[in-house]
């Protein structure tokens, strides 16, 4: 079985102002959504207090949530999830108390309501925990995009392709987080994990058609740049999309059977996935040809004149 | 021709054979356990279990079997059901006997076990559990530490006899305090005062100093003694949590340091108790002192002011005030044993001292028989308040003189301490035996997960494992045929590489774990495709059979690398960055990449060559 069953020639260069233009579109609507709407960042990041409980019985959560309040917690975001026995209590980060005595409240009106109540799951974290993590999150993308930058310069000997990766890799995240603006759906530490793999994925495909093109340029140094990528995104065409299909079937087992957990890290991944294959196939090799690489950047000829003056 | 050379056989063959046998133990599971000890620590008798295996029965709790394993009974269950229901049994009618830890006990066969291999670790996420982050307050270890100086500086002018003004601790060119300055009557002899101060500062440096009021003597801790105590301070109370963890019976429990000053604490097992919480984090020390007796602590409590070398603690437990002297007998530092006995006064805790302190008492008793001596029970505490719409937190100690009593006999590391409570004196005692923290420490993270939980998270992440895996394998073997089922089995390997490298680096599994394992298969089968296409490139262009599987292999090569390569890169980065389950996924998806590698590009060569190498003719590939 084969996705191609003959070469492909699509003619990707000549049609990359229409993808600009769509990776621009997309990419401003996730900008503009991420610094309106803000993501929905979890309590490993905002610090507070999150706790999953069943009940031996359907449960009202407008009367939890009115105790919660009664008993002096602020703001407490209270919701069913799974069924109508379990609940969902989420609660702003509160300085002035530590996790044991909030932990000790907390429970102290849950057995209040029903004795036979379950917590399930419990985390306090402390609001400084939560801004530390902000923080290494950012340099730990910070260091990656940077690593991946001289990487990249060290093996394909030119700025071009590497400002091409870097910015097809920055494009991904990019529209990650832009699906998370708009779904609202809860950003946590694993989905920074997700973000990060994606970068290292969406890089993979980018490699893959970059190897292929020094390839192509050191049989056909006469060839014109764009027919070069052309042909080079055309012959690797099979692979990528191959191996696209092949890890979205795991990432989609994941996102339908790993459970309430993994739902965020799979959905970054998936989204990050198809984001990462769209970018290095239409956005990555463009940008270097728009920034002028040629056989020449690849291969520079200088070093064979040098050593032509070798005895 | 296609050939392979044998030694690269022979290594593959090798590290798969092994990889198999690492990768093993995790083949059988484990069953859910519940871990019984005695509350007094002493080991489980076999008529012990024998009893609590009655009383099981007796309740129509089944189990599998149990056993004695280092003086702890391990009871085995089906299932996690049976398991918290003899939990919740012992620990209602048991209690005052048996601590209880909810445990895991791998299925492992002995023959395995004896080797050595065991299956990997579950992360607390997978088996229910408490995880704690501590904060540790190192700037309270450095004051202590001038404290101490202050103290023992303050000692031996006074047995020199050299007068002194005061003794107190500063803060030089620093912000938090650094020094400890003595200063001195205008008439003093400096360098006498420099001599005899020459023991109990050592290690620091000692200026002279002229002030307004006369001349000081300061000496500084530099900055590596300063990091050095504060290095010595978590270590000191890493040991003192580990002790402390033991004690309450917690099976498998991690202690471990995080960054500069913190520590993280996980109890797999432990659910909601507020006891161990209260336990882990107490600060609790006592010190034995001899009560003043020429001067009248009501007094001193009216004017506010307590006469030299003495301290006025107003907070007892009898009601009225005492005046201690300044000096301090023995500490609870240097206790090597505290147990909980009977008194005639009601409960008691056993202490046994250290042979210095020992020393110590023994001279202060004989030396002031029918004089008074007190213990101070010192607690500290976090303490956080609202001032001027701002949150302050501060540093509490609470002194409490538990017991003021009249020596009557000489004694020296072997004695009693009474005027406790009963449930009092076991804490007292079992924080006494663990060792007192150094400084404080107080909870910034808490998460607990629930054993149901924990097992559900384990099914949902071994069916997406299952599914995954087989959507993978199915649409390889359907897209590349023959060759697909190669891949395939060189996907199968992976796992059992991967498995085996996680079980033998005692790496925790967590769930985003098992996602990074499943990831690892999605990705595996990138270097596959890459090179199975290369091969299906070279069969168009009309290439031989055989040239196009080594052109595949070499033309693919370059390519493979880089990716993965950049790959590694932000794997490695989250390794360095992340903390905990996302530490772990790293470490899976960093593993994952180089077991890939050596699969793919070594196995799959070396089978594909089985198949197809030497100098057999083959017409067409099934790829």
């Amino acid at each position: 079985m084969e996705f191609f069953s003959h070469q492909t020639s699509y003619p990707f260069m000549a049609t990359r102002k229409v993808w600009y233009t769509l990776s621009a579109v997309l990419m401003i609507v996730s900008l503009a959504s991420f610094f309106t709407r803000g993501v929905n960042l979890t309590i490993d990041f905002t610090g507070g207090v999150s706790a999953e409980v069943r009940f031996p019985h359907a449960i009202n959560v407008d009367e939890v949530r009115t105790r919660l309040a009664a008993a002096g917690f602020r703001e407490p975001q209270v919701q069913n999830f799974g069924s109508s026995r379990d609940i969902a209590i989420r609660l702003p980060p509160d300085p002035k108390q530590t996790a044991t005595e909030t932990r000790a409240r907390l429970e102290a009106v849950l057995t209040g309501i029903d004795a036979a109540a379950q917590v399930a799951q419990l985390d306090v974290v402390g609001p400084q925990v939560g801004s530390e993590l902000r923080v290494s999150a950012m340099w730990a993308l910070f260091f990656t995009l940077v690593l991946i930058f001289l990487y990249i310069a060290f093996r394909f000997h030119t700025w071009r392709l590497s400002l091409g990766a870097i910015l097809a890799v920055i494009h991904d995240p990019i529209l990650v987080l832009g699906f998370f603006s708009i779904t609202q759906m809860p950003f946590d530490l694993a989905v920074v994990a997700a973000i990060l793999a994606v970068i290292g994925y969406s890089l993979n495909d980018t490699v893959v058609v970059f190897d292929r093109i020094r390839e192509r340029f050191e049989t056909n140094r006469r060839s014109p740049p764009d027919v070069v990528l052309d042909q080079s995104i055309n012959q690797t065409l099979s692979r990528t999309i191959m191996t696209k299909v092949v890890t979205s079937i795991v990432v989609v087992a994941l996102l339908f059977l790993g459970g309430a957990v993994l739902k965020g890290f799979s959905a970054a991944l998936l989204i990050g996935i198809i984001a990462g294959t769209y970018s290095s196939i239409y956005i990555s090799s463009a940008i270097a040809l728009d920034f002028g690489l040629t056989a020449e950047h690849v291969f520079p000829t200088v070093k064979k004149a040098a050593f032509d003056h070798l005895p | 021709m296609l050939e392979y050379a044998r030694w690269k056989y022979i290594l593959v063959a090798a590290v798969l054979l092994l990889a198999t046998l690492f990768a093993l133990p995790n083949v059988f599971g484990e069953d859910p356990a519940l871990q019984v000890a005695r509350k007094d620590h002493n080991p489980v008798t076999t008529e012990a279990s024998q009893a609590v295996e009655t009383f099981l029965r007796q309740r129509g709790i089944r189990f599998d079997r149990s056993y004695i394993d280092s003086g702890r009974l391990m009871v085995r269950f089906a299932n996690v059901a049976d398991q918290l229901a003899a939990r919740d049994a012992v620990n209602d009618q048991l209690k005052d006997t048996y601590i209880t830890a909810l445990s895991f006990a791998p299925r492992t066969p002995a023959a395995l076990r004896a080797l050595g291999l065991r299956p990997m670790p579950l992360g607390l996420d997978l088996r229910g559990g408490l995880y704690l982050l501590y904060q540790v307050d190192v700037n309270a270890a450095v004051s202590q530490a001038l404290e101490g100086y202050a103290q023992d500086a303050r000692r031996a002018l006074a047995a020199a006899n050299i007068p002194v003004k005061d003794v107190i601790t500063v803060a030089l060119g620093s912000e938090r305090a650094n020094a400890v300055r003595v200063v001195l009557p205008p008439e003093a002899d400096v360098n006498a005062a420099r001599n005899a101060l020459t023991q109990p500062l050592a290690g620091l440096s000692v200026s002279n100093e002229s002030l307004a009021s006369g001349s000081a003597l300061t000496g500084v801790m530099t900055p590596a003694q300063i990091r050095e105590r504060q290095d010595y301070a978590i270590q000191q109370n890493i040991t003192t949590l580990r002790n402390r963890v033991n004690e309450l019976g917690v099976s498998e429990p991690i202690v471990q340091r995080q960054g500069i000053d913190r520590i993280n604490v996980q109890l797999p097992g432990v659910q909601n108790s507020a006891e161990v919480k209260d336990i882990l984090g107490r600060v609790a020390t006592l010190e034995f002192r001899l009560e003043d007796m020429q001067n009248n602590a009501f007094e001193a409590m009216q004017s506010g002011r307590a006469p030299l070398g003495s301290k006025l603690y107003t907070h007892t437990r009898f009601g009225r005030p005492v005046l201690l002297k300044r000096e301090v007998i023995a500490t609870g530092d240097q206790l090597t044993n505290a147990t909980t006995g009977q008194s005639q006064e009601g409960p008691a805790v056993n202490i046994k001292l250290d042979a210095r302190a020992g020393e110590n008492m023994l001279k202060t008793t004989r030396q002031n028989l029918n004089k008074r001596m007190a213990v101070v029970l010192i607690e500290k505490r976090r303490e956080s308040s609202e001032v001027n719409g701002r949150n302050v937190t501060r540093d509490v100690t609470d002194e409490e003189v538990i017991n003021d009593a009249t020596i009557r006999g000489v004694f020296s590391n072997n004695f009693q301490i009474t005027g406790l409570a009963a449930g009092e004196a076991r804490e007292l005692a079992l924080l006494l035996r663990s060792g007192s923290l150094a400084t404080v420490i107080y909870p910034i993270e808490e998460r607990a997960v629930g054993p149901s939980l924990g097992r559900d998270n384990i099914d949902k992440g071994v069916t997406a494992l299952i599914v995954g895996m087989a959507g993978v394998f199915l649409f390889m073997a359907i897209y590349y045929r023959t060759f697909g089922l190669v891949a395939d089995l060189v996907l199968l390997a992976n796992v059992v590489l991967l498995t085996a490298l996680l079980s033998m680096m005692r790496a925790s599994l967590s769930l985003p774990g098992i996602a990074g394992i499943i990831l690892t298969v999605g990705m595996a089968v990138d270097a596959n495709v890459l090179i199975y296409e290369r091969i299906r490139e070279e069969i168009r262009k009309g290439v031989s059979p055989q040239a196009a599987i080594r052109a595949g292999f070499e033309k693919a090569f370059s390519a493979i690398a880089d990716s993965n390569i950049t790959t590694l890169i932000a794997g490695v980065v989250l390794w360095v960055f992340g903390t905990g389950p996302i530490r772990g996924f790293a470490i899976v998806l960093t593993l994952g990449i180089a077991t890939s590698m050596f699969t793919s590009l070594m196995g799959s060569r070396a089978l594909l060559t089985l198949m197809y190498g030497g100098r057999r003719k083959i017409a067409r590939l099934s790829i």
